[in-house]
């Protein structure tokens, strides 16, 4: 074949391989003197998609300062392995970070992105992206017990005579969206205790959809030694037609016929199907019966099978066993299909009819498909032939490199010049009902949040939105698993390094602002194509904050995901860095929440603010991006956060609310109305008051206290300010001796939900 | 004392239904409806307990299947089961499938009532319950017109009957003292239909029901969800609920022998 001849072939068969990597392929054949097979051809393209490979991160990035190779591995890799945190039972190894909790009970944490079929079938696309999420969680042992979800939609009212041909309006994404993750999260019956939407012209033709979810195991049960002579059994649904090539397509740009040509990678779930299964999982695991787990996800039985048998070192499959839900004659159809709901389980061989009976009585089908070998070969035998006799070595063994151009100078921003309006509280009223800010009540509504009745702190508390969700999983232990994320993909448009880094800051203090403590982070990117150098320098540059962050807040990277190629007829989507921390709460009756408690308390700033309105919200209700971006100070950053830790532990802090969209003045208004009380503040001197109120500078908080100077010493030598006091039923705001902000708790809340006036 | 909590598949409320049921003593075995169909032994146990979740999809109508497969193989241990006067109760799911199964509001070959769909659709939310004049044991640790705060999570809670009969169905429901918890606003006065207080347009605001002789309840709202003070949503103001475990330690109580009793 000629080179135009391999790229048609890899275009056309929707194999996403590169010119380099079919020669490669062609190389390999040649040697073994013939053709390969159409299972052959898919099971390679599934290992060495950017989905399976991860090609970009591993690739080498040339820059204007020379070649940057590994950027996982040198950025966030290197973070976790510098803090070399003790209570990190396994991080990057398998599908989900797993870290230690209370005695020999472990949390898993994992966090998937479901874009592109979300985009396409936007209610499908979010089913089988909460589906997926859980099967990681089971794959590594977990029992599920919470789902968090970050979904982000270009903006509601967009025109319909602006949306391109093939895009589907950003209303009907939101709705399909929003009822896939309310259709599986809730029938499983896994609460989704945490999340944000957010929303941005650049996500009118490719929405995100993050799922994550949280597990839970114990140390004996995390089982990972599967041998030669072991049993592949394939268990759960049957195996169709839906979700063919859904690796390969996650890294194809969506166009104005990814409808015709890619329905087919959006799969069908059935929640029920799954419920079963976890059943049954968590009684297999219980009784300690299997060597091995891994779910069927990106790339169906080819990845799971493949990743497993690299580890013994070979496996014989015999695709007849797949149940299918219709007759399908191809094989390559069934080895990467990607139908939901099934999970892969290594059985030593005297067990294996005790687990298939655990299975039956669960009602869930489970089929041996193969036995691991040593042999060093994928050996696939369908309808009595050899369809496929691979070289393992081979399969994980590509000498591609790839190499991605970052040479690019970033483009300098102005500050906008303005003075300042005469009233701020309709520029307060205006930011608190902008879309990114507004309550998202009528979406956590629909959301199952208390199912197994371990939610201690809820998304939504009294009338105000929470910084973190926290479970209290054990009946036997007050210990609390805290949940919170952080992204700003605003501060993406200024500097990708800002971005990733107040993501940190943000996902961080959240979770310290109810009481959590002892970070384990997961990185999700969401991203343009790394094929434009601006997109790729950008994602150098979050990884380099990455490590920087990382490191300062010792919070390691447990897991994490990528998803390159977020690209439309409008566009790359901004840079989107989300970051989740799992922090733990010693006690959760010591946690706090957000709304304000008491007449007559106190309140305070903590952090500094600084004149940093790039990309703000403010800047963003005029029509301004500016450039002052919010930083993160590495030295001090920390400090606060473990200091706002010591002044929970004491019993100083009667609520705490973080400082993000809106700064100050949203934060104040919501810990208020959420509490049904008022206060009275006072600004300092030294900065427009505008600014003051509304600068979005990170690792901040409002705390209410009644014991000042058990407060003042717990932030000894931090920055510290009183702002005023707690009571009445309007918020007031005072600077240089005028009031600036004078409003009803009642007028506030209503701009927060939406309520026309 | 012995609690029979049933799951079918999709059964997704059984861990903190166990929980509570524990708290108050109780030995609660959780068994997969499958063996408790082929066992056909209810009579070993003293209280049957339906959780909620989503039994079988909640395809058809939620708690069609369940109802319809439990009535199928065990409807005369069953009935046995209410004749001896020992509780039932069915949580959200559990409410479903106990009208299904034709035990509410009354025994009877066929539902008299039915569960539609909520006016507004799914939610999850706190909802505050006054507690009526009524003939339920399990209720028996409330006190009439005392205001409870226990969250709903379903789409399909709207207590309803057939067009038409619904005055006379109120009537007997009512002069049976068979109403057990109303969805009411924060001050026990009542929701009138209105939401958010009623958050699923339920005829008269019925929450919670049972059966003429007092001892089968079925409710929307989870008292399982409600029952340790860390589990409310207010609780860091420093309040120290328990409202569902009552209905628990009260359940405990009438499941010690003691019939139906007016309060």
């Amino acid at each position: 074949m000629s080179d135009p001849e391999l790229v048609k072939l890899s275009r056309d068969g929707q194999l996403s391989l590169s010119l380099e990597e079919m020669r490669e392929i062609k190389k390999y054949f040649a040697a073994q003197k013939r053709e390969p097979t159409d299972v052959e051809l898919e099971a390679v393209a599934q290992t060495w998609s950017e989905h399976c490979g991860h090609k970009t991160f591993k690739g080498v990035f040339l820059t204007n300062d020379g070649e940057v190779c590994n950027i996982f591995k040198k950025y966030i890799a290197a973070a976790t392995k510098k803090i070399n945190a003790p209570w990190c039972f396994s991080v990057f190894e398998d599908n989900a970070g797993i870290v230690e909790f209370e005695g020999d009970w472990l949390l898993s944490f994992k966090a998937e992105t479901h874009n592109h079929p979300s985009a396409l079938e936007p209610f499908g696309g979010a089913v089988t992206g909460v589906g997926g999420v859980i099967r990681d969680i089971l794959g590594a042992w977990g029992d599920p017990i919470a789902n968090t979800d970050i979904l982000c939609f270009g903006p509601l009212d967009f025109p319909d005579s602006k949306l391109p041909a093939g895009t589907k309006r950003p209303q009907y994404i939101h709705d399909g969206v929003i009822s896939g993750i309310q259709a599986y999260g809730n029938n499983m019956g896994i609460p989704t205790i945490n999340g944000a939407i957010y929303f941005d012209e650049s996500y009118v033709g490719n929405p995100l959809v993050f799922c994550g979810c949280l597990g839970m195991l114990r140390k004996k049960h995390y089982v990972r030694r599967t041998k030669a002579g072991d049993v592949a059994l394939l268990v759960g649904g049957k195996t169709g037609r839906d979700g063919m090539h859904g690796v390969t397509f996650a890294s194809v740009e969506l166009h104005e016929k990814s409808e015709e040509t890619s329905r087919s990678a959006v799969q069908i779930g059935d929640p029920i199907e799954e419920e079963k299964i976890k059943r049954a999982m968590v009684r297999v695991r219980e009784e300690g019966l299997a060597s091995g787990t891994t779910d069927l996800g990106g790339g169906g039985l080819s990845s799971a099978v493949t990743e497993t048998a690299q580890r013994t070192g070979g496996i014989e499959v015999h695709l007849d066993n797949v149940r299918l839900k219709y007759p399908m004659s191809e094989a390559w159809e069934i080895w990467i299909s990607e139908s939901q709901e099934r999970m892969l389980l290594t059985v030593p061989p005297q067990n294996l009819e005790r687990v298939t009976k655990i299975f039956e009585s669960e009602e869930v089908e489970a089929v041996p498909i193969g036995i691991f070998n040593s042999s060093g070969k994928l050996r696939i035998k369908y309808k009595g032939a050899m369809v496929a006799d691979l070289d393992l070595s081979f399969m994980f063994g590509s000498s591609f490199v790839q190499k991605t151009d970052a040479r690019f100078t970033p483009k300098t921003h102005v500050e906008p010049a303005f003075s300042q309006p005469k009233d701020l509280t309709h520029a307060l009223l205006k930011i608190l009902g902008m879309p990114n800010v507004m309550s998202k009540r009528r979406v956590i509504q629909k959301y199952d949040h208390e199912v197994k009745g371990n939610t201690a702190i809820k998304p939504l508390h009294r009338a105000g939105p929470g910084d973190a969700a926290v479970l209290k999983p054990l009946d036997d232990s007050w210990k609390g698993a805290v949940l919170s994320n952080g992204f700003n993909p605003e501060y993406g448009k200024i500097s990708a390094y800002w971005m990733a880094a107040s993501a940190i800051d943000e996902a961080i203090r959240n979770n310290a602002a109810v009481g959590g403590r002892r970070f384990a982070i997961l990185d999700n990117f969401s991203w343009g194509t790394p094929n434009k150098p601006e997109n790729a320098l950008a994602l150098l540059d979050a990884c380099r904050a990455c490590y920087d962050f990382g490191v300062a807040f010792n919070a390691p990277f447990i897991s994490g995901k990528d998803s390159l190629y977020n690209e439309s007829p409008m566009g790359s989507i901004a840079h989107t860095l989300v970051i989740s921390a799992l922090g733990i709460s010693p006690d959760v009756r010591k946690c706090v929440t957000m709304d304000v408690k008491r007449e007559g308390n106190a309140l305070y700033l903590v952090g500094e603010t600084k004149q940093e309105l790039g990309g703000s919200h403010y800047y963003k209700s005029m029509g301004y991006l500016g450039a002052s971006v919010p930083q993160v100070d590495k030295e001090k950053a920390p400090a606060i956060v473990s200091a706002l830790t010591s002044a929970i532990d004491s019993g100083a802090v009667r609520s705490c609310h973080d400082l993000s969209e809106g700064g100050l003045g949203v934060a104040l208004a919501e810990s208020c109305f959420a509490g049904g009380l008022g206060a009275d503040v006072v600004l300092p001197k030294g900065m427009r008051s505008d600014f003051f109120l509304f600068s979005e500078s990170n690792t901040r908080f409002v705390v209410e206290t009644e014991n000042e100077e058990k407060l003042k010493a717990a932030f000894k030598g931090l920055p510290l300010l009183r702002l005023g006091t707690v009571g009445g039923k309007r918020v007031r705001v005072a600077a240089e001796g005028k009031t600036i902000v004078d409003a009803g708790i009642d007028e506030l809340r209503d701009a927060w939900e939406g309520v026309s006036k | 004392m012995k609690a029979l909590v049933m799951r079918a598949p999709g059964t997704n409320c059984d861990s903190e239904m166990v929980r509570a049921l524990k708290t108050v003593g109780f030995d609660a075995p959780l068994v997969h409806i499958n063996d408790v169909l082929r066992e056909k032994n209810l009579s070993r146990y003293d209280v049957l307990v339906f959780p909620g979740g989503f039994s079988y999809g909640d395809y058809i109508r939620s708690g069609a299947i369940w109802g319809k497969k439990f009535v199928a193989v065990l409807k005369d241990e069953l009935r046995d089961f209410v004749a001896a006067k020992k509780p039932i109760v069915g949580v959200c799911n559990g409410m479903q499938v106990l009208v299904e199964a034709g035990l509410i509001p009354r025994t009877a070959d066929y539902p008299e009532a039915a569960m539609a769909s909520n006016s507004l659709g799914y939610r999850c939310m706190w909802t505050w319950l006054r507690v009526e004049k009524n003939v339920c044991g399990i209720a028996g640790l409330y006190k009439k017109g005392e205001v409870l705060r226990v969250p709903i999570a379903h789409g399909e809670g709207r207590y309803t009957v057939a067009p038409g009969t619904e005055k006379k169905a109120l009537a007997e429901l009512e002069g049976n003292e068979q109403i057990v918890f109303r969805y009411c606003k924060p001050d026990g006065s009542p929701a009138g239909g209105e939401y958010p207080w009623n958050p699923n347009g339920s005829l008269s605001d019925i929450a919670g029901i049972c059966n003429p002789e007092g001892n089968v309840l079925a409710m929307m709202p989870h008292p399982e969800r409600a029952s340790f003070f860390w589990q409310f949503p207010d609780w860091t103001l420093g309040e120290k609920r328990e409202d569902g475990l009552r209905l628990f330690k009260g359940l405990a109580g009438s499941a010690g022998g003691k019939s139906g009793r007016s309060i």
